[in-house]
C-alpha cells in the first residue's frame, strides 16, 4: 500500500512579505494589512450593521466585554503560565469601585472608570499575591475561590448595599458612546498586548511560564514579574467589570457571577490560547450562541461545557490556529 | 463539650468530602474538578433508584449509585483525560467543564428546590454528655473512621493499592516494574469518584440534595487538600480537623455566615506561610518556584 503524507509548505507570499520585501507592492502589503484590517473595520462596524435590532445591540456590548476577559485570560494562561479561573473576580472588583467612585464619591463617569480600572487591578493583585510564587494547580484553586469568597463577605457583612447592590450608577451619554469605548478599548489592548508580548519583558514571561529555574538564574525576579503580569491582566478585566457596572447602571453580586470566569475560559480555547486575537473570535462565536440559546436556561452551560471538552481533547489547537495555518501555508499529499 | 463533639463529626465529614480528591490528586496528579459534581451526582442517582423505581431496598439503590459513579470517574478518564494527560491548564479546565456540565445539567433536568431527600440510615438521637446527637451523624463518624482504615489497608496489603502506591511515588520506576500507568489512573479515579459518591450517600440523608452542595463540596475538598498538602493523605486527615474546628468555632462564637470565609482564609494564610501544606514535604522542591 503507499503511504502518503500531507505536507504543509510556506505560501511563497508569505515568505516574501517576512523581510523587506514586504512593501514591495500592493498585494504584500494588502496580505498583510487585510486581515488586521478586516478585523478593526469590522468591529468598528457592528453597532451600525446591527442598527435595527436594539436587542443585539446591547448583545455587542456584553460580548465585548467577554472578549476583554477572554484576553486576559488568554495573557495569563499562555504567556504567564498562570490558569485563572476567577475572571468574575475581575469584573466584580472593577464593577464595584466603579460603582464606589461614583455613588459614594460622586466622581464623573469618565473618570470613574479609569480609577476604578487602576485601583481595582491594584486590588486583585494583592488579593492574589500570595499564591504567585507557586507553580501547578494552587492558583487556579484561589482564583476560582476569590469570587465566591467576597459574594459571601457582601452578603454576610451586608456592605456595598448587601443583596441589592449599588443602584444609582451613571450611564453613558448615548447608544454610540456605550458600543466606541468598548470597542476602542478592545481594540487597543488587543494590539497592545500583542506589542507587549513581544518585546523583551514578554518573553522574560513565556520564560517564566516554561522554566522558571531558569529565569531564576537569570538574575529576574519570578515573582515580581508574575506580579507585574497579574496586574497588567487585572487592568484589563477591571476596565470590563467597570464598564458594565456603568451600562447596567448598577454593580451587584452578579458581577461576580460564574459566567464570567466560564465563558471567557471557552472563548479562549475555541479560538486558539496564545494568539489573543483567538480569544476575540472565540466570545464573537460564543456570547451570541448563549444569547440565542437564551431559552434553554441553564442547559447553555451543559452546551459550553461539552463544546469545551470537546475542543479541548479532539481540536486543542483552536480555530485561529486553524485559520493562520491555512492563510500562511498551502498542503498537499506526498509520498512516504 | 458541643463544640468539641460537633468538632469532630464536622472534621470527619470534611475529610470523608475531600477524601476522593486527594486520592486521585496523589496517585495520578489530576486535580479532579468535577469532584463535587460526582458527589451530586451520586446522591441524585440514590435518589432516582429509590423513587423512580419503586421497590428498590435502600442498601441496592446506595451500591448500585456508588458503583455508577465510579464508572462515569473511570470514562472521564478513559475518553477524556487520557488524550490531556500532564497538561495542566487543559485537565483542570477539561475536569471543572465536565463538572459544571453535570451539575447545570442536572439542575437544568430538575434538580431543584427542596423536595429532594434521601432517608436517614436510623432516625433518632442519643445524648452524648448532655449533647444530643442524631444516630446518622454517629454512623458518619463510625464509617469514617472504618474508611479511613481499610483505605490504609487497602493501600499497604494489596496488590492493586501497592500498584497505586507505587505509581504515586515515581511513575517511571512503577512503569518499569510493570504497573500499567493509565490503568492504575483509571482505578484511581474511579476509586476516588466512589469515595465522593460514598461521602455523598452518607452526608445528604443530614440535607436536600441541592446543585450548589455541589460547588461547597468541591470548594472544601480543595481547602482541605491545600492545606493537608496537596497529594498527602495524612495531611488530609489533620487539615480536616483543623479547618472542621474552626468553623465549629466560628459558628457558635461568630456566625455561621463565616464557615466558607473561614475555609478560604485558611487557604491563604496556608499559601503565606507554609506553602506546601502542613504535610506536603516531599513535594516542596517540585511545587515551589
Amino acid at each position: 500500500m503507499e503511504m502518503m503524507r500531507k505536507e504543509r509548505i510556506d505560501r511563497g507570499l508569505k515568505v516574501r512579505t517576512e523581510g523587506l520585501y514586504a512593501i514591495s507592492s500592493y498585494r504584500e502589503i494588502l496580505y498583510l494589512m487585510g486581515p488586521r484590517l478586516l478585523l478593526i473595520v469590522g468591529v468598528m462596524a457592528l453597532p451600525f450593521i446591527f442598527e435595527l435590532a436594539p436587542y443585539w445591540k446591547r448583545v455587542i456590548n456584553i460580548m465585548f466585554v467577554y472578549a476583554l476577559l477572554a484576553l486576559s485570560f488568554d495573557f495569563l494562561a499562555n504567556y504567564v503560565g498562570l490558569v485563572c479561573l476567577g475572571g468574575a473576580f475581575l469584573t466584580g472588583v472593577g464593577g464595584y469601585f466603579s460603582a464606589i467612585y461614583n455613588v459614594y464619591l460622586s466622581f464623573p463617569t469618565y473618570l470613574a472608570i479609569p480609577c476604578a480600572t487602576i485601583t481595582g487591578a491594584a486590588f486583585c493583585t494583592l488579593c492574589l499575591i500570595p499564591c504567585l510564587p507557586l507553580r501547578g494547580v494552587y492558583f487556579a484553586i484561589v482564583t476560582l475561590m476569590y469570587p465566591l469568597l467576597f459574594t459571601r463577605i457582601i452578603e454576610a457583612l451586608d456592605i456595598l448595599g448587601g443583596t441589592n447592590g449599588i443602584t444609582g450608577v451613571d450611564g453613558f451619554a448615548n447608544q454610540y458612546v456605550e458600543h466606541y469605548i468598548i470597542i476602542l478599548v478592545v481594540i487597543g489592548f488587543l494590539f497592545g498586548m500583542r506589542r507587549f508580548v513581544n518585546q523583551d519583558i514578554g518573553l522574560v514571561l513565556r520564560g517564566v511560564k516554561d522554566n522558571d529555574q531558569s529565569v531564576r538564574a537569570s538574575g529576574i525576579d519570578v515573582t515580581r514579574m508574575k506580579i507585574l503580569a497579574v496586574f497588567v491582566a487585572s487592568l484589563i478585566g477591571c476596565f470590563g467589570g467597570a464598564y458594565m457596572a456603568h451600562l447596567y447602571m448598577w454593580a451587584g453580586i452578579s458581577l461576580f457571577a460564574l459566567d464570567f470566569s466560564i465563558i471567557p475560559i471557552a472563548s479562549v480555547v475555541i479560538g486558539g490560547g496564545g494568539t489573543l486575537v483567538g480569544a476575540l473570535i472565540g466570545s464573537f462565536i460564543l456570547v451570541p450562541l448563549s444569547e440565542i440559546l437564551r431559552a434553554f436556561g441553564t442547559f447553555r452551560i451543559v452546551i459550553y461545557c461539552i463544546i469545551l471538552t470537546g475542543f479541548i481533547v479532539f481540536k486543542s489547537e483552536g480555530l485561529m490556529i486553524f485559520m493562520q495555518r491555512k492563510y500562511h501555508q498551502f498542503e498537499r499529499w506526498v509520498k512516504v | 463539650m458541643h463544640i468539641i463533639i460537633y468538632g469532630i463529626i464536622n472534621s470527619i465529614t470534611l475529610s470523608l468530602v475531600s477524601l476522593g480528591f486527594t486520592l486521585v490528586y496523589s496517585i495520578s496528579r489530576v486535580p479532579n474538578f468535577a469532584h463535587g459534581a460526582l458527589y451530586i451526582l451520586s446522591g441524585y442517582l440514590v435518589w432516582l433508584f429509590i423513587n423512580k423505581f419503586a421497590g428498590f431496598p435502600y442498601p441496592f439503590a446506595i451500591i448500585a449509585a456508588i458503583g455508577l459513579t465510579a464508572v462515569v470517574g473511570a470514562l472521564i478518564y478513559r475518553f477524556i483525560l487520557i488524550r490531556i494527560r500532564g497538561m495542566e491548564i487543559s485537565e483542570i479546565i477539561a475536569t471543572y467543564a465536565i463538572g459544571l456540565a453535570i451539575l447545570e445539567g442536572l439542575r437544568w433536568g430538575g434538580l431543584r428546590g427542596g423536595t429532594f431527600t434521601l432517608p436517614t440510615f436510623m432516625a433518632g438521637s442519643v445524648n452524648l454528655f448532655d449533647v444530643s446527637v442524631d444516630y446518622q451523624r454517629l454512623i458518619i463518624v463510625g464509617v469514617g473512621i472504618l474508611t479511613f482504615v481499610s483505605l490504609y489497608v487497602f493501600t499497604r496489603y494489596t496488590k492493586i493499592g501497592l500498584a497505586l502506591r507505587g505509581i504515586a511515588q515515581d511513575e517511571r520506576a512503577a512503569m518499569m516494574l510493570g504497573i500499567n500507568s493509565d490503568m492504575t489512573a483509571i482505578v484511581s479515579l474511579a476509586i476516588g469518584s466512589a469515595l465522593s459518591g460514598f461521602a455523598a450517600v452518607l452526608l445528604l440523608p443530614l440535607g436536600n440534595i441541592v446543585v450548589e452542595t455541589g460547588y461547597n463540596v468541591l470548594i472544601f475538598a480543595i481547602a482541605v487538600c491545600v492545606i493537608g498538602g496537596l497529594g498527602s493523605w495524612g495531611g488530609t486527615i489533620v487539615a480536616s480537623f483543623v479547618i472542621g474546628f474552626a468553623q465549629i468555632l466560628t459558628e457558635a462564637f461568630i456566625s455561621t455566615h463565616y464557615q466558607m470565609v473561614v475555609a478560604l482564609l485558611a487557604i491563604i494564610v496556608t499559601l503565606l506561610v507554609k506553602p506546601s501544606g502542613i504535610f506536603g514535604k516531599q513535594k516542596e522542591l517540585e511545587e515551589r518556584v
